[in-house]
């Protein structure tokens, strides 16, 4: 079987070192990138089908500057088989609508059962390039994924796909693309013996003349949508620190609460 | 401008969602504020009536289109191609939609078929100089955003609990419409649908949601989470590390990889406030916390903290509540 876990390098959240530039751009310059969290989880699930069939391949599909490969190495270290990194000059600053057009693109150039995604990412959180991708590709859209259960003989895919109420369980032909969420399960650190293993592995360089896509579609010339500012939110007011017992503290939270109304 | 349409979202109960009340009224404002721009309702989905008649309680206008697959079918691809069919046909230029999870497929789905931008998960809209122009909260809240369209068409996905639902002065009309010919897409089957382990109140638009941390200690200490969560009319939340201690399910979880949350009142209880949990609830209004220690992140960002045992603090606020009610 083989599995196309769609991968993005993200500022690390955990960084504080998030910026833009002047033209609305991500500042990389400024913050660590890290493999996506959503994506971590969905490339855990990968690995863990691969490992139960005994065979096949888990693809990374990425599109991002060309200092991706430093994250890539990171999910190719948990265990995946190789890398496809899409990159040009002119995606930077390509929005959603070209992510989805370039990655759909992409997907074309690659066999595949299933295609996974996380259900978004931490520096935009749209949420909305996977459906594209399903859209452009024709490709049965299974989203939300708790968990995920290929059935390799029937060709057939299951998903319990969250919902408001607790779960709809679908089901599809392969290949399907599903984006899944940290119900999947905690993904594994990289041993030792991976991030060696890692050095050595493929990564694939595509441009966009590879793809067949116009450059002044995509890149901030494409843009559909355009950041016309940005600023820190404002500072939130002073903290009231309660040291009082708890008979006191209590009486001042619910003092507080009647003040705002909130009871 | 040729209009602004809402997509309104059908809850499991054949209802209208809450959230899209919430974008209905923004959507009026925003048409406001773009010089009395029209605003018309889409409701799409095997029984339109009900959800388009709660709908027409916002908005002047609303097309109900009735579509037999979205019964036993995953409903965003679906609705996303009906919905481009109409674009074409009546010609709006903004679809607004809830930054939920079928929000977020319909808008995915949307704009990959028209080539539309979105502009995801809006806190604020509102119109200026002939478009709208959306607020965001961005990398986890660490910097705030304000994004238009480059071309005047597009798909905005809002934020739950971004505005407080007005139905307008004047209920509108319902108007059936239709959108046949072939679904281009493949369809997905629901073959069974199956309710939550536990029914734990919604977390994703509660005016007030009471969280539980690591420091809560087990599930056991959820059972007074959820006994303040019930004396104050809310609902519970989590950290990561409590669910992923098993103490609590993943539909409760806030932040960075769970639901992000923008409540009137965040109680969190042994709740440290590491980034990752921060992002998901930082906009709410008011933020108090119970914590052992002074020094832990959440004593930045919270409007009151107090520092002591979670378990004696929330039993005498449990009394001094019942109390105040009783």
């Amino acid at each position: 079987m083989r599995i196309v876990v769609l991968t993005k390098p993200v500022p690390d959240p955990a960084s504080g070192g998030e910026r833009l530039l002047p033209d609305g751009r991500l500042d990389r310059a400024n913050s660590p990138a890290v493999v996506n969290g959503n994506d971590e989880y969905v490339l855990e699930k990968a690995l863990k089908l691969i490992e139960a069939a005994g065979d096949g391949e888990v693809i990374l599909l990425t599109m991002a500057p060309d200092s991706a490969p430093e994250t890539m190495r990171k999910a190719l270290a948990m265990g995946a088989t190789r890398g496809v990194l899409v990159t040009d000059p002119q995606i930077a600053g390509s929005d959603t609508v070209a992510t989805t057009r370039v990655l759909a693109a992409a997907l074309k150039t690659l066999e595949f059962d299933l295609v996974f995604a996380g259900v978004d990412t931490s520096d935009g959180t749209a949420g909305v390039v996977a459906p594209g991708v399903a859209a452009l590709n024709g490709l049965p859209y299974l989203s939300y994924a708790a968990s995920i259960d290929p059935d390799e003989g029937a060709r057939t895919v299951r998903v319990k796909r969250i919902t408001a109420d607790g779960y709809d369980v679908l089901e599809a032909p392969m290949p399907a693309l599903i984006s899944g969420t940290q119900a999947l399960g905690e993904p594994r650190y990289p041993s030792l013996k991976g991030i060696m293993a890692a050095r050595s592995k493929e990564i694939t360089t595509v441009s966009l003349a590879d793809l067949d896509i116009d450059p002044g579609s995509v890149g901030l010339d494409g843009a559909t949508t355009k950041v016309v500012d940005s600023r820190r939110p404002e500072a939130r007011g002073a903290t009231t620190v309660v040291r009082e017992a708890p008979d006191e503290a209590a009486r001042q939270i619910v003092a507080l609460l009647a003040e705002r109304r909130l009871i | 401008m040729a209009g602004i349409w809402v997509h309104g979202e059908i809850a499991g109960d054949g209802s209208l969602t809450k959230l899209s009340t919430e974008v209905a009224t923004l959507a009026r404002a925003v048409a406001e504020q773009l010089g009395g721009t029209e605003v018309t309702g889409v409701v799409i989905g095997s029984d339109p009536a009900a959800p388009a008649g709660e709908l027409a309680g916002f908005v002047p206008k609303v097309l109900a289109v009735t579509e037999p697959t979205t019964a036993d079918h995953a409903a965003g691809m679906i609705v996303a191609q009906r919905l481009a069919a109409l674009i074409e046909a009546h010609d709006p230029d903004i679809v607004m939609t809830g930054a939920g999870p079928e929000g977020r497929d319909v808008a995915g789905a949307l704009s990959a078929l028209t080539g539309w931008g979105v502009l995801a998960n809006a806190t604020a809209v509102r119109g200026e100089d002939g478009s709208p122009v959306a607020t965001h909260s961005v990398f986890g809240g660490k910097l705030i955003t304000e994004s238009g369209f480059a071309g005047g068409k597009g798909i905005v996905t809002v934020r739950p609990n971004s505005v407080t639902p007005e139905p307008a002065g004047s209920a509108g009309t319902v108007e059936e419409a239709t959108a046949t010919g072939e679904l281009q897409q493949p369809v997905v089957p629901v073959v069974d649908r199956l309710e939550a382990e536990t029914k734990a109140a919604q977390i994703d638009d509660a005016r007030i949601i009471v969280a539980g941390g690591r420091g809560v200690g087990g599930p056991d200490g959820f059972g007074l989470i959820q006994e303040l969560a019930d004396a104050l009319g809310g609902a519970v939340g989590a950290t990561r590390a409590a669910v992923d201690s098993g103490w609590i399910p993943y539909s409760q979880q806030i932040g960075q990889t769970g639901k992000i949350v923008k409540p009137q009142l965040y109680l969190a209880m042994g709740v440290s406030g590491a980034i990752q949990h921060k992002v998901g609830m930082q906009t709410a209004s008011t933020i108090i916390a119970v914590n052992r220690d002074p020094d832990a992140p959440i004593a930045e960002f919270a409007d009151m903290i107090v520092i002591g045992d979670l378990v004696e603090v929330g039993n005498a606020l449990l009394a001094e509540l019942r109390a105040r009610s009783g």
